[in-house]
């Protein structure tokens, strides 16, 4: 209803119905009071301000009934709210036993948290709906307090000892992580985000190592890209009446109009690609368009390292050129999972430190493209 | 109706037997007020001191509130801010809070009520104020000097290792005023035992004063644990002595158990005196005797001996163990019940009482309103399963300002009212007073109240960034546009009272009506408080309802204001005897 002006923190786990609950209990019992004090403070001074006519004989000074009422009514109210606010709490003490556990390093600023596969991030914690986690926390300098509202969970972080929460989170979306301890100068901002989301997801998330899908491989993507560019359109398997196959040419010698001849090499392919009127192949008219302006140097690299493949020689003349750009496109599948692949990269990684993000790995080359190179430096 | 200081007959009847002298005039040199063992001068120099220091912190809450209007702020670096906040709860709680009620109010009105000349160690009473003041210095000394980022709550290993500001002068002035506050307690408790007038039995006591009695115990047991714990942080932090800190071999836990051994009865220091003020001005505005007298007694001095055993209810999430949680927890839900009992025993002194809504009454009332909600919205924080969401967030943050501005502000102010014509021998203007008190009650709750809501949500205390979560923002703006009002409402009555000291109509020797001693002798009193020390043969609040309200309608009858009744029937016997 409030959207835009909300008064109470998303419900996100396991604890957050049985908290607000007593929450709410709480509440109530606060209003009852507050208005029933409110109600007999301002009758009282209405009736009995000076001046009024109001019986004022046998004024009572002293009622042990009445004030045995009030202890004892508030206490047993009491009583029953500390049972009940204890039982949440030993439940938010005590793991279960499935619990996956997950490690979370905290120091001045900011969260470092390992999952059990050894995924990595910072400030932000991915979990899957309806899983329970269990997190063992430590701090590098002072203290800090791991906090996430939506979740009504929150345990101190403190150097020199282990500390533990757990939570079953049950809605996907995105939630506040704070700090809650006082830290330090950026306090405030040592916080992030915790993204619930769907199991399955979440499970090709953790299997992508830390990605929402696996890295494409420079090959891949420029294959994505030269089907969106409809490269594919002119440019087939064979060579047609409008445009010559690309299948092949890497490294092979070309013969363009008027005779002269030129190596299919990167800046060849590159002038053909951006401005293909300069070099047209024997044969074939300009009519192909131009894509200087229209295209960055990224998606060249990619389309470049694509029309490598599909014409690979890196396989050695023993082996088929087509066989090995299906291997690479689609190798990834049958010889390692991506996120082995991932692991693997990201232990060469010379970024492997404990305050290195696995999304700063972007640019580099997957480790299937940097096989296939090495095979090729070999031969 | 009651506009006391608009009247003639007040200054008439109070000029004439006022040219005797008091303690304020007896004389004027600042020799004499440096060096005075003189009880009252002694609150007197404490209220002009730590009135100045509530203007300091309340500049700094100001400044608190300005920056958090915007999600980033608008003014302050977060290094600023956080010396900012830091100097707003350490101000307050060291130099305003835990000295206001006891060592303003507490040491002019102790020996006043109990019918004593003075404390019972006048000499140790000014080295009080001398420690505090020395304290002061090097707390503003820090602060001045590069500030003090480590919050109220020095919690290590920041403040003994981390920390790259100014926190060892600042701790060694906590740890010189801490010693102001023991001289206090010690002369609290030695003066009710030993110095009571004739006939003043323990529970012919006011129970301001046995609120004082319990404010001294708790002071004396738990300001010595703090003060060893802060003299801890700064060996560890100029020696390296390996005491807290993880790194060194120590254990940072082991601190807050030390810290809260004191600071939660530091709380108690802080709204124990205020429950005895609260006391008084029911019974004397209601016109009645406190419903449940001995309750109320044993209740502050319940509230004194558990307050010692519930420290560990601020530690629910710092890794002390889930069976303490769960024993501190109880003993929290336990702490509740005598506070419980105190606000059913004052809104039942109201039935059949004559009440009379002047300024500390309306003040009182709405301590009565703020403590409620304040003490209530403690049971969030003491039951286990809520405090581990609300913890660390603005809802502890409005709690305890229910508790400590709402009750004890509310409680001092009220109480300073009351016995402004005691002990400065002169009238407040009243109806500005009453709006004004109305005032703080409309600001205070426009300032704290979405702070809950905002707490609730999750936003942590301490932040200066919230520019993530701009969901907070409403109830941030909310929050200053009250404080503005607030403020407003703490600045109006510094002017008036000051004005009146000056321009204020003379206060005869029992403006209200009241009962009491400190009522019985002149107004300003003269310095050995009683010209003869009195024979009290009955309780203090020894009213009577019907009769007063049957001397209202005969002074209304004789068409002299009903607030007057008790002076105008005065000046008529003394006009027969004449």
């Amino acid at each position: 209803m409030f959207s835009n002006f909300p008064a109470t923190p998303p419900q996100a786990s396991s604890f957050s119905r049985e908290h607000d609950l007593i929450f709410y209990a709480l509440l109530a019992l606060t209003v009852i009071f507050t208005v029933m004090v409110g109600i007999g403070v301002i009758y009282f001074v209405i009736k009995y301000k000076r001046g009024s006519d109001a019986d004022r004989s046998r004024p009572i000074y002293e009622d042990a009934r009445l004030e045995t009422a009030w202890s004892v009514i508030p206490l047993i109210l009491a009583l029953i709210m500390f049972y009940f606010g204890t039982k949440l709490f030993i439940t938010m003490r005590v793991p279960p036993a499935d619990a996956q556990e997950i490690f979370v390093i905290g120091k001045q600023w900011m969260w470092h948290v390992q999952h059990s596969n050894g995924v990595r991030e910072n400030n932000t914690l991915h979990v899957p709906a309806g899983k329970p986690f269990k997190l063992t926390m430590i701090s590098q300098d002072v203290i800090h307090a791991f906090y996430i509202p939506a979740f009504r969970a929150q345990m101190h972080v403190v150097p020199g000892r282990y500390t533990t929460m757990w939570f079953t989170p049950t809605q996907p979306g995105k939630y506040h992580l704070f700090c809650s301890m006082y830290c330090g100068t950026q306090h405030s901002e040592m916080g992030g985000t915790v993204v619930v989301m769907e199991p399955r997801e979440w499970a090709n998330w953790i299997e992508n190592g830390g990605q929402s899908q696996a890295t494409l491989t420079l090959e891949q993507s420029g294959e994505r890209l030269y089907k969106q560019l409809a490269c594919n359109n002119c440019h087939g398997a064979e060579d047609n009446m409008r445009a010559p196959s690309l299948y092949g040419i890497w490294g092979k010698k070309r013969t363009l109009t008027g005779g002269r001849s030129v190596i299919a090499d990167q800046s060849y392919l590159r002038e053909s690609i951006l401005r293909p009127h300069n070099k047209i192949t024997n044969g074939y008219s300009n009519t192909m368009p131009v894509y200087d302006g229209q295209i960055n140097e990224e998606d060249v690299l990619k389309l470049m390292a694509y029309i490598k493949v599909i014409g690979s020689s890196v396989g050695g003349p023993s082996s088929s050129g087509t066989d090995t750009a299906a291997a690479v496109l689609n190798g990834t599948k049958g010889k390692m999972s991506p996120f082995a692949a991932n692991a693997i990269q990201y232990q060469n990684s010379s970024l492997r430190r404990v305050d290195s993000t696995p999304t700063t790995r972007s640019g580099e080359l997957a480790v299937n493209a940097i096989a296939a190179q090495q095979e090729a430096k070999g031969n | 109706m009651s506009a006391i200081p608009a009247d003639p007959n007040v200054t008439a009847v109070s000029a004439t037997p006022r040219t005797e002298t008091n303690y304020l005039n007896a004389d004027w040199s600042i020799k004499s007020w440096l060096l005075t063992g003189d009880h009252k001068r002694i609150g007197i120099l404490y209220l002009v001191t730590v009135s100045f220091f509530f203007f300091l912190g309340s500049i700094a809450a100001g400044l608190i509130r300005y920056e958090l209007t915007a999600p980033a702020g608008f003014i302050l670096e977060s290094e600023t801010y956080n010396k900012v906040f830091s100097a707003h709860g350490i101000i307050m709680v060291f130099l305003f809070l835990i000295v206001a009620i006891p060592a303003i109010l507490g040491n002019f009105l102790l020996p006043l009520m109990i019918g004593a000349r003075d404390m019972a160690f006048p000499r140790l009473n000014l080295l009080s104020w001398y420690l505090f003041m020395i304290g002061g210095a090097c707390i503003m000394g820090g602060m001045i000097n590069g500030g003090v980022d480590s919050g109220w709550t020095f919690y290590v290993p920041y403040s003994s290792m981390y920390a790259n500001s100014n926190v060892t002068m600042v701790l060694t002035g906590i740890f010189i005023a801490g010693f102001s506050s023991i001289t206090t307690g010690i002369n609290f408790i030695v003066t009710t035992h030993k110095m009571r007038a004739p006939g003043m039995t323990w529970f012919r006591l006011p129970l301001m004063v046995w609120a004082l009695y319990a404010t001294g115990v708790v002071i004396i047991l738990g300001t010595p644990v703090v003060a060893v714990t802060l003299l801890c942080i700064i060996f560890e932090r100029v020696f390296h002595l390996p005491i807290f800190s993880a790194e060194l071999g120590g254990d940072p836990v082991l601190f807050q158990h030390l810290f809260w051994f004191y600071s939660h009865p530091a709380v108690y220091i802080m709204i124990l005196p205020a429950f005895g003020v609260q006391s008084e001005l029911i019974a004397n505005f209601a016109r009645k005797r406190v419903f449940g007298y001995h309750l109320i007694a044993f209740s502050t001095l319940a509230i004194a001996g558990l307050g010692f055993l519930v420290w560990g209810h601020h530690m629910f999430i710092s890794s002390e163990s889930m069976y303490q949680g769960v024993v501190f927890s109880l003993i929290s839900f336990l702490v509740a019940i005598p506070s419980a009992i105190k606000v059913f025993n004052w809104t039942a002194t109201l039935y059949k009482g004559n009440i009379r809504l002047q300024t500390p009454m309306i003040y009182a009332l709405g301590f009565i309103g703020l403590f409620t909600i304040g003490g209530l919205t403690g049971l969030f924080l003491g039951c286990l399963g809520t405090d581990v969401h609300l913890t660390n967030t603005y809802f502890i943050v409005a709690h305890f300002h229910y508790v400590m501005v709402g009750g004890a502000v509310t409680a001092f102010l009220g109480g300073l009212h009351y016995w402004w014509p005691k002990m400065t021998g002169r009238l407040y203007p009243e109806s500005i007073a009453k709006w004004n008190a109305v005032l703080v009650f409309i600001g205070f709750n426009l300032t704290f109240f979405p702070q809950f809501i905002v707490g609730f949500m999750g936003m942590p205390r301490r932040y200066h960034y919230y520019y993530f979560a701009p969901e907070f923002q409403p109830y941030h703006i909310m929050s200053t546009l009250g404080s503005t009002v607030l403020a407003l409402s703490f600045i109006i009555p510094g002017l008036y009272l000051t004005r009146s000291l000056t321009k204020g109509a003379k206060a005869s020797a029992n403006p209200w009506g009241a009962h009491g001693l400190e009522w019985e002798t002149s107004s300003p009193p003269p310095t050995s408080n009683f010209l003869q020390i009195p024979v009290v043969l009955d309780e203090v609040y020894d009213f009577d309802p019907v009769t007063e309200h049957e001397q209202d309608k005969a002074a209304q009858a004789l068409e002299v204001p009903s607030y007057l009744s008790n002076e105008a029937k005065s000046i008529e016997s003394e006009k027969e005897k004449r």
